[in-house]
């Protein structure tokens, strides 16, 4: 089975449910799919066993085979290529935009005279690693990417079938999000009791419900700001998973990177049930 | 006039809370919300006569059942899994590249133009104040980004204003390379924790990567007095100057549920100290 942690508002809590789940589960797999800002190996200090770079596939143009037809430039939705040429001399240059490329091999596959070769380009790492009896994984773009998805999907690839995982999603609604929830059986949506808490809870609902992916809520720092986030869970039959009330003790684990169920003990009980719960209703 | 961009790298540091403190304490501004996915902005800000425009940026391939033969060449080809083995095409996975349409012997592959979003100009007691919403699933937020945060620097230059104020985006990734992109300044919001400190110390590595002078501000400095510590010696260590420390307030979640920025709902310390800031960050 496998478990996501979203929540659309980034800061709400997401790192500190999944990993007090999979401590409370314990024999789990954890998938940290934050790639742009990993945290949960801050909580959990698993021992890396293996580290490898992550690639996207970009064109490289072979300047011999190349007569500056422009059909590259042409077929790049993402205007990632761009073609000069001297009318007069027949001479020119491909300009290639590392960043704007997708990747999808339009321009290699329908180059006529066959000039595109594709090169790797390493946009981050995969380490996986041992914290206590879990088993680890992680990615991380590097400083000044901009393409986190095909990182995050080198992350699920190291997901075991035979294994409970948790995975930790990045915040907000768009493709980083959707590529780390993708394929999950239930998701837990973690929130805070605020107006931007309710406004990102609702369109990370509407993410889940088009991902036809089911979910709860857990409410964190509950007892700050107001009850609109329960009035809302009520009204749209979304089930309140969990309450962690706002409390410095937790406050201080969390700064410290301790988890929350090491000075909490009783939390393990519940996060325990919580999994039954939705074991029952994924 | 002078583009000001309110990061953190991690969530949750209080960006959003700090750009409302800031539009209400700015002179000739316009403001911004570059956080395209989960914009926050608009609840403190309170915006009327929104002139809406959408956003088209990309297409959606789509098959005609009648016309395909069933050869397969498209599902092959795709490098995004967006076709089903029963010629569906998937619109989440679906990336708009066209290369199926190219190369579908029997032209059964059809691009349709894809609403990605919409986005407003709208007033706002503070001023002028552009802001987006990206459709669910949708992807290109960093070029949404991009097109607001173009038409809020025209709409201040035309109009003599001083500032653009832009609300950032969490993460590292795409919109908010776009939200920095040419800023005079950035300025970092984090918190005394492991991962605010470790978020910022790679927010820091951003800003040095694009050369983007940047400040940082620590919020709920005393819940970890150590911590905050540990921050002002990351920032030492990479030149990066300290502009405040925003002591925790209960008043905080309360100036939320009001929907006002902090600084109109408190009179308290942490509320002097945000007016400070925004004197140092006027200047920088």
């Amino acid at each position: 089975m496998i478990v996501s942690v979203a929540s659309g508002k980034g800061g709400t809590g997401k790192t500190t449910v999944a990993v007090g789940l999979a401590l409370s589960l314990g024999d789990v797999q954890f998938l940290d799919c934050d790639v742009e800002e990993p945290n949960a190996h801050l909580f959990l200090h698993p021992r890396i066993t293996k580290s490898s770079p992550a690639f996207i596939s970009i064109p490289s143009i072979v300047e011999a085979m190349c007569d500056y037809c422009g059909k590259c430039q042409r077929v790049c939705a993402f205007n990632s290529i761009a073609v000069l040429k001297n009318p007069e001399t027949r001479e020119g240059s491909v300009l290639v935009f590392d960043h704007l490329c997708h990747g999808c091999g339009a321009c290699y596959i329908l180059c006529p005279r066959g000039a595109i070769r594709e090169r790797q380009k390493e946009i981050g790492i995969v380490e996986k690693g041992v914290a206590g009896d879990l088993s680890f994984v992680h990615g991380r773009l590097n400083i000044g990417e901009v393409m986190s998805p095909p990182l995050i999907r080198q992350v699920k690839k190291a997901i075991d079938p035979g294994k409970t995982v948790i995975i930790d999603a990045p915040p907000g609604t768009t493709c980083p999000v959707i590529e780390a929830v993708k394929g999950s059986d239930f998701c837990i949506l973690v929130t805070e009791p605020t107006p931007f808490g309710l406004n990102d809870l609702k369109l990370a609902v509407d993410v889940l419900k088009t991902l036809k992916i089911p979910s709860g809520i857990v409410l964190n720092r509950d007892g700050i700001g107001d009850n609109s986030v329960v009035d809302y869970a009520r009204q749209h039959n979304i089930p309140v998973l969990m309450r962690i009330p706002f409390d410095r003790e937790i406050a201080a684990a969390y700064s410290n990177g301790v988890p929350m169920v090491d000075v909490r003990k009783d939390y393990s009980d519940l996060f325990r049930n919580l999994f039954e719960t939705i074991r029952e209703a994924a | 006039m002078k583009q000001i961009t309110v990061i953190s790298g991690k969530g949750g540091t209080g960006k959003t809370i700090l750009t409302a403190c800031f539009a209400a304490l700015a002179e000739r501004k316009v403001l911004v919300d570059c956080d395209v996915d989960a914009a926050d902005l608009h609840l403190l800000l309170s915006p009327v006569n929104s002139k809406r425009h959408e956003f088209k940026s990309s297409q959606v391939a789509d098959i005609e059942n009648g016309r395909c033969t069933r050869c397969g060449l498209c599902i092959d080809l795709c490098r995004f899994d967006a076709i089903g083995p029963d010629f569906a095409v998937d619109p989440i996975s679906c990336e708009g590249c066209g290369l199926c349409s190219r190369v579908c012997p029997v032209d059964a592959v059809t691009m349709l133009e894809r609403l990605s979003g919409e986005w407003f100009i709208s007033d706002t007691k503070y001023g002028p104040f552009v802001h987006a919403r990206l459709g669910i699933a949708e992807a290109n937020s960093g070029k949404l980004v991009s097109l607001i945060r173009q038409t809020a620097k025209e709409m201040a230059e035309n109009n003599k204003m001083d500032y653009v104020i832009i609300d950032g985006p969490p993460g590292i990734g795409c919109p908010v390379i776009a939200s920095l992109a040419n800023v005079d300044m950035a300025l970092v919001i984090t918190e005394p924790t492991v991962a605010g400190i470790h978020d910022l110390s790679r927010i820091i590595d951003l800003t040095l990567h694009f050369r983007i002078p940047a400040g940082v501000v620590i919020n709920k400095f005393d819940l970890n007095p150590a911590k905050s510590e540990e921050v002002e010696n990351l920032c030492g260590s990479s030149g990066v100057e300290i502009l405040g420390k925003i002591p925790f307030s209960e008043d905080v979640p309360r100036s939320l549920v009001k929907g006002i920025p902090f600084v109109e709902f408190s009179g308290g310390h942490a509320a002097d100290e945000i007016r400070s800031i925004w004197k140092k960050a006027a200047r920088f």
